[in-house]
């Protein structure tokens, strides 16, 4: 549909689909994608020891744990951002307290693209933590027991033993934070202030101050192919009733 | 066993600092929304619970408040009975195209809200539908009523089919079964379903960004005024939101506590 205009009856072109190469849209795309990717990356190493624990070790206190994390996303993904822009910005929760107690503080935390991908771990943590305990507790016992009796060393075990039967956990919760990580927009709008303008944001700028339908749809079209290629292509390798723990 | 005991305990306090983490920001809302000031600045030096009066008093606040419970109601409602049969078909029966309804099913929980909204728009656009908050619900639905089936699916793993051919062997007719043995055995998990749908559609901000048209929720409103600068009332009005939520789980487990309580008595 030609630029600026939106009705079914035109005649289809591609012209917004340059627009996104010459317009330096992919810049955003690929920030979208490269953060997702960290922060899906460091959501794994931070929720393995605590999704092993929950699975393994820990017995009444996986509960508390569960119950926790699960109450704190029912609190809108709004208010714990602000929460966090409150508790780092300058003369915040944390910088504010400093000041007084140590007479010295420093410049806010916030407004950086670091602060973003700690938005999008905290909010993400729990998609993360949940497949994954959920992968590990299908790692029988007696398979590490075993690895261990033949005297393999704990980063063998890790490897050759915990990740590959964890895998399916490890796959839903990479693809579940991946996905939603570079489709998010609240973090890098409220605690990256201009840092760094996600795909997310542009299309909702060319939606709503652009009032440019076609060149967002374009934006979102491209954003939707990555995104539900790598979905679709992940969900079918799953099998649910192995995952969610059929008897039967 | 001395390094495993202390592995756990390293454990056990890495999983209480993730909890402190978790909630960290609603203690700096809860903080911010005491402060007296209307510029914020912490250590908060004068505590006044006014912003709460004033956002209580507010006729905005009420009618968002109003939009917000009527999309979360009929979002449960729905919700919860598409759950049901949706869960039956995912876990319960055997059929030629399970594997691809359960993917089908997944589908809009693995792809990121905003988008998922936008597509909404451009659909209720195409259809010549002006949005609203009827399309607000929809577009929860096709968000929440996934979750509830798979919150029940779970729920339904567990259900013993033998049951159900009992019954109809006993002379059950369909809807007999499906009243007397389905229902009960799923229950717990119906009413988990329903209690999830309730607080995402509450708390959901990305879908209603773009489908509710000239009406507007609490999460929304929230979001508008975060982006355009600080006002005292943010953290008072995000505070009530979260206090509402916690009430209603509070409600859902004490009913639910009542409720397996009941017909122990009776029983004996």
């Amino acid at each position: 549909m030609p630029p600026k205009s939106f009705s079914l009856l035109n005649l289809p072109v591609l012209e917004n689909y340059l627009e996104f190469l010459r317009q330096g849209y992919w810049k955003s795309l690929a920030w979208s994608m490269g953060m997702a990717f960290i922060s899906t990356l460091l959501l794994l190493i931070i929720s393995w020891p605590l999704a092993f624990a929950m699975a393994k070790v820990f017995k009444r206190f996986s509960l508390i744990l569960t119950i926790g994390v699960v109450l704190s996303l029912f609190v809108s993904e709004n208010i714990r951002l602000f929460g966090w822009v409150l508790t780092l910005m300058k003369g915040g929760l944390i910088e504010g307290h400093l000041r007084v107690w140590f007479g010295s503080g420093f410049d806010g935390l916030l407004y950086n693209v670091p602060v973003i991908v700690f938005g999008l771990v905290y909010v993400y943590f729990p998609f993360m933590l949940f497949p994954l305990a959920q992968g590990i507790s299908m790692i029988p016992d007696d398979a590490r027991q075993a690895a261990y009796d033949l005297g393999a060393t704990k980063r063998q075990v890790l490897w050759e033993i915990e990740l590959p039967l964890a895998a399916p956990g490890i796959m839903v919760g990479s693809l579940l934070c991946f996905v939603l990580a570079a489709g998010a927009v609240a973090e890098s709008k409220l605690l990256g202030g201009q840092a760094v303008i996600v795909i997310a944001d542009e299309v909702e700028t060319a939606f709503t101050y652009g009032q440019n339908w076609p060149l967002g749809s374009a934006l979102a079209m491209v954003l939707i192919m990555i995104i539900g290629t790598i979905a679709v292509v992940g969900i079918q390798r799953f099998n649910l009733d192995e995952i969610l723990g059929r008897q039967r | 066993m001395g390094s495993s005991q202390l592995s756990r305990w390293g454990l056990f306090c890495y999983g209480v600092l993730a909890l402190f983490l978790l909630y960290l920001p609603l203690l700096a809302v809860g903080f911010a929304s005491v402060s007296k000031a209307r510029y914020l600045s912490f250590p908060i030096r004068a505590y006044d619970f006014k912003w709460y009066g004033e956002s209580l008093a507010s006729d905005s606040v009420r009618e968002l408040l109003f939009v917000s419970l009527k999309v979360a109601g009929i979002v449960t409602v729905i919700s919860m009975v598409v759950g049901f049969f949706g869960a039956l078909a995912f876990a319960r029966y055997h059929w030629r195209f399970r594997s691809l309804f359960q993917k089908v099913i997944l589908l809009p929980i693995f792809f990121p809200q905003t988008v998922l909204g936008l597509a909404l728009l451009i659909w209720f656009n195409a259809l010549g539908v002006i949005p609203s908050w009827h399309t607000a619900v929809v577009a929860h639905l096709v968000w929440i009523s996934p979750i509830a089936t798979l919150v029940i699916a779970i729920r339904a793993y567990s259900f013993d089919p033998a049951l159900e051919d009992a019954a109809r062997d006993l002379g059950c007719t369909t809807f007999q079964i499906l009243r007397e043995v389905t229902i009960p055995l799923l229950w717990p998990g119906v009413v988990s379903a329903g209690l999830f749908a309730f607080l995402l559609s509450w708390g959901n901000f990305p879908l209603s960004l773009f489908t509710t048209g000239a009406d507007s929720t609490l999460p929304e409103w929230l979001y508008a005024k975060m982006v355009s600068g600080y006002s005292p009332l943010i953290p008072a009005v995000g505070i009530l939101t979260v206090v509402a939520s916690a009430v209603t789980i509070l409600l859902a487990w004490l009913g639910w506590s009542a409720y397996r309580w009941i017909p122990e008595k009776t029983g004996n």
